[in-house]
C-alpha cells in the first residue's frame, strides 16, 4: 500500500475521507469549544466521583456543635507576589444572649494552605490505604481550621461532603441513564427488528409509562421503599425508579431507526451473506446510530440528576447518613438558617453547573453525532 | 377525524383502569395496612380507640378480605364519589383535595400564561436577530434557567427576599387571608402572592419553549415565501408576525395538552419549599404518613389530568397536522 501511495502531499480533504466515523465525530466535536470547556468540567468532577476522600480536608460525619456555621474560607493564592496559597483563619466568640458560638473570618491571621499533606487514613478506590489528600491547612499550632465552603449546623465541613455528595449524585445519573440505554436499545430493538405482536406490545408499554405523571408517581415510589434499606440498597432502587420512565424516549429513537434500517441494502447483503440476526444486529445496524444513541443520553442525565436532587431534598430519595447533592441542600430548607449560613447554596451551584455542562455537551455530541450531514 | 377521537376516548376507561391498579399497587406496597399506622398514631399522641371501631373500620374498607376486593371496594367508594376519609386529617379527602386542587390549577394556568408570553416574543426577537448580543444574552439565560432545578430557583428567590428586603414570599396568602372565605379581597390578596411561585414555576418550561420557538422560525424564515413576502415590501416585524411565526407556532401549540399536566406535577416540589396551600404538599404528607386512601386519590387525579392532557395534544396535533391525521387511517 505504501508503495503504491502517491507522492502527493496529504490534504484536509484526503484526510476526511479516509478517517473512521469516530475521528470525525471526534473533530466536529473538537470545533465546539463551549461543549470541549464543558466536557473538562465532567470529566474534573468524575475525577472526583473517583476518589472524593482524596479531595477531602476532613471526614465527611465528623461533627462538632461547637463549629457550626463556620463562613467559607476564601482561598487566596497569592501571598502579596508569591504563589503561597492561604485562607483566612476564622474566630469564634460566643453570643452572650444566644449562648450560641458565632464565628467570623479574620482576614488578618493568614493560615497557610498545603498540598497533598497527609490526614485522616482512606483507601483509594476501596484498596489503596494512604493518608494523602490534595489540601489541607499547614499543621502550626494545631489550632488551625480549613474549611474552604464553611460549615452545616452540626459543623460538618461542607467542602468534604460537597465531595462525597458529588460521587453519589454523579453516579446515579450516570448508572440510571446506563439502565436506560439498557432497557431503552434492548426493548426498542425488538420492538423495531422484529416488529408485529411484539412491537405492538412494547409501543402500548411506552405509551403507558409516558403518560404516567412522573413526579408524584416517583413520590409515591420512593416513599414506599422499606425505612430499613441500607444505603446502597436505596441508592440501586432510587437508580430503578428513575430509569423506569427514562427508557421509553430513548426505546422509540431506537424502534425508529431499526424500523428505517430494516429496509437498507447493507442489512440484505448481511443477510444474504449469511450473518445470523445477532450479528446484523450489533456488527451492522447497531453502529451506525450509536453515536445518535450516546448523545441522546447524555442529554439524558442532567434530568435524572435534577430527579435525584428534587427527591433528596424532599427526603424521600437518598437518605442520610448516604450524602448527594440533595441531602446536602436539605440543609438549605429553612430559609432563616439560609440568611444565616447563604454559603449552605453551594450544593446547589454545583447542581447547575454539572446540569449545564451535561447540556452542553450533549448538544455539541448531539451536532458532532452525524458527521456527514452539514 | 372523529373516528380519531372516539376511538381515543373508547380507551380512556382502559388506561385509567390500569393506572387505578397501578396506584393502588404503590400505595399498598409500604408494610402493614394504614389501620395499624392509624392506631400507631393514636396510640402515641395519647388518645386509643376500641377495638370494636377499628373492627367497623376494617369492614368498611374491606381490609380483612383479598387485596383485590380491598381494591374493588375502593372503586365503588371512588365511583359514588367517596374518597374516603383522611386518617391524619380526620376529615373527607374529597374536602381536603377540594380546594387544593383549584389552587393547584389557578397556579400552574398563571404559569403557563407567562411561559408563553415571555418565550414567544423572545424566541421570534432570537430568530429574527440570530447571533446579536440579546440573541446570546437569551441563550445564556436559557442553558442556565433549563439546568437550574425549580426548588433551587425557589430557595435563592426566597432567600434574596429574606435577606435584602425582609420579606417573607412563602405561602399563596397574607396572615389574615388564609383561613378567611372566599371574597373579592381575597382573590386579589391571592394574585399579590400567587405570581411568584407561577413564574419559578415556568422558568424551566419558558426557557424550553424560547429555544424551540427560536429553532422552529428560523427554518421558516429561509423558506422562499418568505424571501417573496419581503420582495414584496412588507415591514419584516408584520411579515414576521403574520406568516412564518404563526407556521412555527404549530408544533408548540400541540404541545399544550401535554405541558399543563407537567406543570400541576412539577408544582409539587415548588409548592413543598415555598409552602403553598396547594395539592403537593398534601401529596407528600401522605405519602410520609401512609395515609393510603388520600395519597392514592390525589395519584390519581394526577393520572387522570394527565391523561387528559395527553388526549388534549394529541387531537391538537391530528388536527393541526394532516399529515399525522393520515397516518392514522
Amino acid at each position: 500500500m505504501s508503495v503504491l501511495a502517491p507522492a502527493v502531499p496529504v490534504t484536509a480533504e484526503d484526510r476526511v475521507s479516509v478517517a473512521s466515523n469516530w475521528q470525525l465525530v471526534w473533530w466536529r466535536f473538537r470545533k465546539h469549544r463551549l461543549a470541549l470547556a464543558s466536557a473538562l468540567v465532567l470529566l474534573l468532577l468524575y475525577v472526583v466521583v473517583l476518589c472524593p476522600d482524596f479531595f477531602s480536608t476532613q471526614d465527611p460525619e465528623a461533627t462538632e456543635a461547637r463549629l457550626a456555621f463556620i463562613p467559607i474560607q476564601r482561598l487566596h493564592v497569592f501571598d502579596g507576589w508569591r504563589p503561597a496559597p492561604w485562607v483566612p483563619d476564622v474566630v469564634g466568640k460566643r453570643n452572650p444572649t444566644t449562648l450560641r458560638m458565632e464565628w467570623r473570618v479574620d482576614e488578618s491571621r493568614k493560615i497557610p494552605v498545603r498540598f497533598f499533606v497527609t490526614g485522616y487514613s482512606y483507601r483509594v478506590l476501596g484498596v489503596i490505604p494512604t493518608r494523602i489528600h490534595l489540601v489541607g491547612a499547614a499543621p502550626t499550632d494545631g489550632r488551625e481550621r480549613l474549611h474552604l465552603l464553611g460549615t452545616d449546623r452540626l459543623g460538618r465541613d461542607q467542602w468534604t461532603r460537597l465531595a462525597h455528595g458529588t460521587r453519589t449524585s454523579m453516579t446515579i445519573g450516570l448508572t440510571a441513564v446506563t439502565f436506560s440505554i439498557v432497557l431503552g436499545v434492548l426493548l426498542g430493538g425488538i420492538s423495531g427488528y422484529f416488529g408485529g405482536p411484539a412491537d405492538a406490545v412494547i409501543q402500548r408499554l411506552i405509551e403507558l409509562l409516558q403518560s404516567l405523571p412522573t413526579i408524584p408517581i416517583w413520590l409515591a415510589l420512593t416513599a414506599a421503599l422499606p425505612r430499613d434499606w441500607s444505603p446502597q440498597q436505596v441508592f440501586f432502587a432510587i437508580t430503578v425508579i428513575l430509569s423506569l420512565v427514562g427508557w421509553t424516549t430513548l426505546g422509540r429513537e431506537v424502534r425508529g431507526r431499526f424500523l428505517a434500517l430494516r429496509e437498507e441494502d447493507f442489512v440484505l447483503a448481511a443477510e444474504l451473506a449469511g450473518a445470523s440476526q445477532g450479528r446484523i444486529i450489533v456488527r451492522h445496524m447497531v453502529p451506525t446510530f450509536l453515536s445518535h444513541i450516546i448523545a441522546t443520553s447524555t442529554l439524558a442525565i442532567p434530568a435524572m440528576i435534577i430527579n435525584e436532587t428534587s427527591l433528596s431534598f424532599l427526603g424521600l430519595g437518598i437518605r442520610p447518613p448516604a450524602i448527594s447533592w440533595g441531602v446536602l441542600l436539605q440543609e438549605a430548607q429553612n430559609i432563616q438558617t439560609v440568611a444565616l449560613a447563604p454559603w449552605l447554596l453551594v450544593p446547589g451551584a454545583v447542581v447547575i453547573l454539572s446540569v449545564l455542562a451535561f447540556n452542553l455537551v450533549g448538544d455539541g455530541l448531539r451536532d458532532a453525532a452525524d458527521p456527514y450531514s452539514q | 377525524m372523529t373516528r380519531y377521537v372516539l376511538r381515543r376516548l373508547v380507551l380512556l376507561p382502559a388506561l385509567l383502569f390500569l393506572f387505578s391498579v397501578t396506584v393502588f399497587a404503590i400505595v399498598q406496597a409500604p408494610p402493614g395496612d394504614f389501620l395499624t399506622t392509624y392506631v400507631a398514631t393514636l396510640a402515641s399522641s395519647g388518645s386509643s380507640i376500641s377495638a370494636e371501631q377499628v373492627e367497623a373500620l376494617r369492614r368498611e374498607y374491606g381490609l380483612d378480605r383479598p387485596i383485590w376486593i380491598q381494591y374493588l371496594k375502593w372503586m365503588e367508594n371512588l365511583a359514588k364519589g367517596n374518597l374516603g376519609l383522611s386518617l391524619e386529617y380526620q376529615r373527607p379527602n374529597a374536602e381536603l383535595i377540594g380546594e387544593r386542587l383549584v389552587l393547584t390549577m389557578v397556579l400552574a394556568l398563571l404559569s403557563f400564561v407567562f411561559t408563553w408570553i415571555v418565550a414567544i416574543p423572545a424566541g421570534i426577537y432570537s430568530a429574527m436577530h440570530p447571533r446579536s448580543v440579546v440573541d446570546y444574552l437569551l441563550t445564556v439565560v436559557n442553558y442556565v434557567g433549563v439546568a437550574t432545578p425549580n426548588f433551587m430557583l425557589a430557595l435563592i428567590l426566597m432567600w434574596g427576599a429574606f435577606a435584602f428586603f425582609g420579606m417573607s414570599v412563602t405561602g399563596l396568602f397574607s396572615p389574615d387571608f388564609v383561613d378567611a372565605p372566599w371574597s373579592v379581597a381575597r382573590v386579589l390578596d391571592l394574585l399579590e402572592h400567587v405570581w411568584l411561585p407561577a413564574v419559578v414555576l415556568g422558568v424551566a418550561g419558558t426557557a424550553r419553549l424560547t429555544r424551540v420557538m427560536r429553532a422552529n422560525l428560523l427554518d421558516e424564515l429561509n423558506k422562499p415565501y418568505v424571501t417573496t413576502a419581503r420582495a414584496k415590501g412588507l415591514p419584516e416585524w408584520r411579515l414576521v408576525v403574520r406568516y412564518p411565526a404563526r407556521l412555527a407556532l404549530n408544533p408548540l401549540v400541540s404541545t399544550i395538552g401535554w405541558y399543563l399536566p407537567a406543570l400541576f406535577s412539577g408544582s409539587l416540589i415548588v409548592a413543598t419549599v415555598m409552602n403553598l396551600p396547594n395539592i403537593g404538599p398534601l401529596l407528600l404528607r401522605a405519602l410520609i404518613n401512609q395515609d393510603m386512601y388520600l395519597a392514592g386519590s390525589i395519584l390519581l387525579i394526577y393520572c387522570f389530568l394527565t391523561i387528559v392532557g395527553t388526549l388534549v395534544s394529541d387531537i391538537l396535533l391530528a388536527w393541526l397536522d394532516p399529515r399525522i391525521r393520515l397516518e392514522e387511517r
